[in-house]
């Protein structure tokens, strides 16, 4: 047999000879263009929270007009400058501020913040690898972040304003530079800065991918990786092979904006003049854009669908319940996320006949997801449940997995969605199973990983007061809007007190707006425990706090570049050995018994 | 009956080796292959679509029918079939080197990757004269007037946003081209620009190879693995030009 390629072949080799010594590195080397996977995933995190900041505080401004349409507020003139003259956002501004929120918070804090976090930090630790296969493009991926994360935000400070055609940016009010104040550079930027982004997910996607597949410890066979792993294996899957079409879509609308073409445009008249495009399609557009936006919300919810399955398990105290079947329902997520994306277009004029092909497939996704469902509900049953702050994150991540998901069947029918498309039902249902839960499991990600992280404990009272506002506040925010929906309101409307019809909602705006504010202080509160306790919080003493199996809780309480002082442990079992033969858990590192019983 | 026990630290998914025996590095390169396939894909399903959503396509004998030095001369996919066959023979050279590279042959695979880089700048100079030809090179079109306003004839190349290739129309016992489908030249000047693009790094990519090689950077190393995942990389741009080719040169 040929020779196996060696594990240690990546081109960290030089580091694997000290590890555990402090290396003299410069600051810059060390904490700026570090090759550290787990400074890295810092990085994103911290970049990531300083966008969810930005992106929350849209939707305040943005929820102030729709709570208080008839109200001014000076300080937003201050604030805001012409965008608010009067103190009341200009509409132009409005639309700008929802397709930044959208934006900002699908793919700057959901994708890259938690995928580029958790993938970073967890892939190597759990998998038992000193580093990520390449740590070079690993810190490009991150940088290549960065340089996106700066061009969108300049896109902010522009005489025009952001990209304002919402966060799909349909031609042509994307592809037209007359079609609206958004739609001039603040659209260019936005392409620009989403070219970016693409880059830097796949450099990370590919880095994840191969890790998992090439760099596993001894032992650590695919059935022993914990779900977190499978979870960002399947996501960076799918990152690699849906974000090139929209980098496609991207290309195609920079060359109709600027260089001529007609790939989306065709037979349009703007204020009397003719155009002289034609024989393009802007539903050509959709197709491209919604190949990678459907499989973007599991990028979103998979990993935490991961995490949430590795904090119940280890908060249960139990075995996660039906451990192949989370797999094989994380792989038929993987693969129907790629056939279901027209679900999303199903009122721009298609053929019913196809409508009701994505109909099936849509609805066929109810299947996985429910098994997951069953399965967490089961690991939680009669278990000595801890409830952490990562715990309760967990439990919450479920219970608006289930509501938002159901809601998700709704509109999975053409003919249901004839009625329900572009209403506050649809942002009700995406908000709570993407937005909400995805959101969820990255709090939960963080609560629970922050001391491996930082070496120190967050606040367990501020984190209490985070999960019981954030819980009862997003059902406040989001529930009503289902009823909204139903009666037919509008999403994407600047004023609905125009119409007879939607006045009656005033009141329920009104307290949807006094909770989204309330909700995004207390999120504040987190951002004021995170940054803390980084510094100043509880500093953990023992190597294995939450007596987890996994093997990141074997490295030092701080590991170095390296992660584990001396060689890595082998893997003698799953990562879900608890309550066990009478004892509470059984690391994966620790050889079988002679007289155990197998799992 | 031969039993052979096979020890369990072996076996290829357990941990602790490549379960492909492939180094991350080629693992990577084919994953980030399958990605730019998308990106290709997206690009012609996009140009089908839009395609076949048109009554009239052009001809590309008409089109591609024009030879450097054979101004004149109707020669139809003569010169696109000189740029396949050119790009095609470049994948051979490359193969040939990464075959030399296994056998740490440094002189021989030096001599192949200058053929191939040869081969690319080729491919690309070709591409350039073609681009420039469709660009420079007048066809008289007749014009329908809009709104009623009586036809004329004006002078049309071929652009992203207009073409000369439309259906042929008889005025005055005089043939005349009309304007052709906008998306032929919008996508044609897109989707063979962005291979080009593909080429052209594959061109720096092997000059990088070849300087590496030369300096003896895979010898000291003990192996030529690099040379192999760049061949990769340049058999990939060859087969999506296969495609390219077929889409819009061949129906």
């Amino acid at each position: 047999m040929s020779s196996a390629v060696s594990l240690q072949q990546a081109s960290h080799t030089g580091h694997d000879v000290d590890h555990g010594h402090e290396h003299h590195q410069s600051f810059i080397s060390k904490y700026i263009f570090s090759q550290d996977h787990k400074t890295i995933a810092k990085q994103f995190l911290i970049t990531g929270i300083i966008w969810a900041i930005i992106g929350g505080l849209f939707s305040v401004l943005f929820r102030l007009q729709l709570g208080f349409p008839d109200t001014t507020f000076p300080f937003l003139e201050d604030l805001l400058g012409h965008w608010a003259k009067g103190g009341k956002i200009s509409p132009e501004f409005y639309y700008a501020l929802v397709t930044m929120h959208g934006t900002i918070l699908v793919f700057f804090v959901l994708t890259a913040g938690l995928s580029g976090t958790f993938a970073n930090f967890l892939i190597p630790l759990q998998i038992g690898a000193r580093d990520m296969a390449s740590p070079l493009l690993n810190m490009l991926s991150y940088w290549f972040f960065f340089l996106a994360s700066v061009i969108m935000m300049s896109s902010l400070f522009t005489q025009t304003g952001p990209a304002s055609g919402g966060w799909t940016i349909y031609p042509p009010l994307s592809a037209l530079g007359d079609a609206s104040m958004g739609s001039k550079i603040g659209m260019d930027l936005w392409l620009m800065a989403m070219a970016m982004f693409i880059i830097s997910s796949l450099l990370g996607g590919l880095n994840y991918i191969t890790t998992i597949l090439n760099m596993r410890t001894k032992g650590m066979s695919m059935t022993r990786l914990p779900l977190t792993i499978w979870a960002l294996f399947f996501t960076a899957v799918l990152g690699v092979l849906s974000f090139p079409v929209l980098f496609s879509g991207v290309i195609l609308l920079l060359f109709d904006r600027h260089l001529g073409t007609s790939f989306f445009l065709s037979d349009i008249v703007v204020a009397g003049k003719i155009l002289p495009n034609e024989g393009g399609s802007a539903i050509l557009f959709q197709h491209l854009f919604w190949f990678l936006g459907h499989p973007e919300v599991y990028i979103i919810i998979l990993p935490t669908m991961g995490i949430a399955s590795e904090v119940m398990s280890i908060n249960a105290r139990k075995p996660i319940f039906g451990y192949m079947a989370m797999v094989a329902s994380l792989f038929a997520i993987c693969i129907l996320a790629f056939l279901v994306w027209a679900h999303h277009m199903f009122v721009t004029g298609m053929n019913p006949f196809v409508g009701s092909v994505f109909v099936l497939l849509t609805l066929l996704i109810a299947v996985p997801s429910a098994i997951k469902v069953f399965n967490w509900l089961t690991t939680l049953w009669r278990g000595n449940i801890r409830f952490t702050p990562g715990m309760l994150f967990s439990i919450g991540f479920v219970s608006m997995f289930i509501s938002g998901g159901l809601t998700g069947i709704f509109l999975g029918n053409s003919a249901l969605d004839i009625h329900l498309h572009d209403t506050y039902f649809n942002i009700a249902h995406f908000h709570i199973v993407m937005g909400v839960a995805g959101m969820f499991g990255m709090f939960a990600g963080i609560y629970h990983w922050f001391p491996k992280m930082f070496g120190r404990y967050l606040n367990n009272t501020l984190a209490y007061i985070h999960f019981w506002v954030t819980m009862v506040g997003a059902y406040f925010i989001f529930w009503p809007m289902y009823y909204e929906g139903l009666a037919g309101m509008p999403r994407r409307y600047y004023d609905y007190a125009n119409w007879e019809s939607f006045k009656m909602f005033g009141g329920l705006n009104e307290f949807i707006s006094v909770v989204a504010i309330i909700v995004f202080a207390t999120q504040l509160l987190f951002v004021v425990n995170f940054f803390y306790s980084i510094w100043k919080g509880r500093k953990v003493t023992t190597l294995n706090p939450w007596n987890a199996n996994t093997l990141e809780w074997t490295t030092p309480i701080k590991p170095g570049h390296g992660n584990w002082v001396g060689e890595i442990p082998e893997v003698h079992r799953w990562p879900y050995d608890y309550s066990k033969d009478g004892q509470d858990f059984i690391p994966q590192d620790v050889p079988v018994g002679e007289n155990e019983t197998r799992h | 009956m031969s039993t052979t026990a096979i020890p369990t630290g072996t076996k290829w998914w357990n941990g602790g080796r490549s379960p492909f025996n492939a180094s991350y590095g080629k693992v990577m390169m084919w994953y980030f292959l399958m990605s730019d396939a998308f990106t290709f894909g997206a690009f012609l399903i996009s140009y089908g679509t839009l395609r076949f959503s048109e009554n009239y396509w052009v001809d590309p004998n008409h089109v591609f029918s024009a030879f450097p030095f054979a101004e004149g001369m109707n020669l139809p996919l003569s010169f696109v079939s000189l740029m396949t066959f050119i790009l095609i023979f470049s994948s051979v050279t490359m193969v040939l080197a990464v075959h030399e590279g296994h056998k740490m042959n440094r002189k021989a695979v030096e001599k192949y990757i200058f053929w191939t880089i040869i081969g690319g700048l080729a491919f690309l100079s070709c591409q350039a004269w073609e681009w420039t030809h469709l660009l420079t090179h007048q066809h008289e079109v007749w014009i329908n007037g809009i709104n009623g306003a009586a036809g004329h004839v004006e002078l049309w190349n071929t652009t992203v946003s207009h073409n000369p290739f439309g259906p042929e129309v008889t005025i005055n016992g005089h043939q005349y081209a009309t304007p052709g489908p906008v998306a032929f030249g919008s996508y044609f000047f897109e989707i063979t620009g962005f291979h080009g693009f593909h080429v052209f790094s594959g061109v720096i990519i092997n000059l990088i190879m070849y300087i590496k090689t030369k300096m003896g950077h895979f010898d000291q190393r003990g192996h030529y693995e690099m040379v192999e995942k760049a061949g990769l990389y340049w058999h990939f741009v060859d087969l999506v030009w296969v495609f390219v080719f077929l889409c819009f040169y061949l129906i």
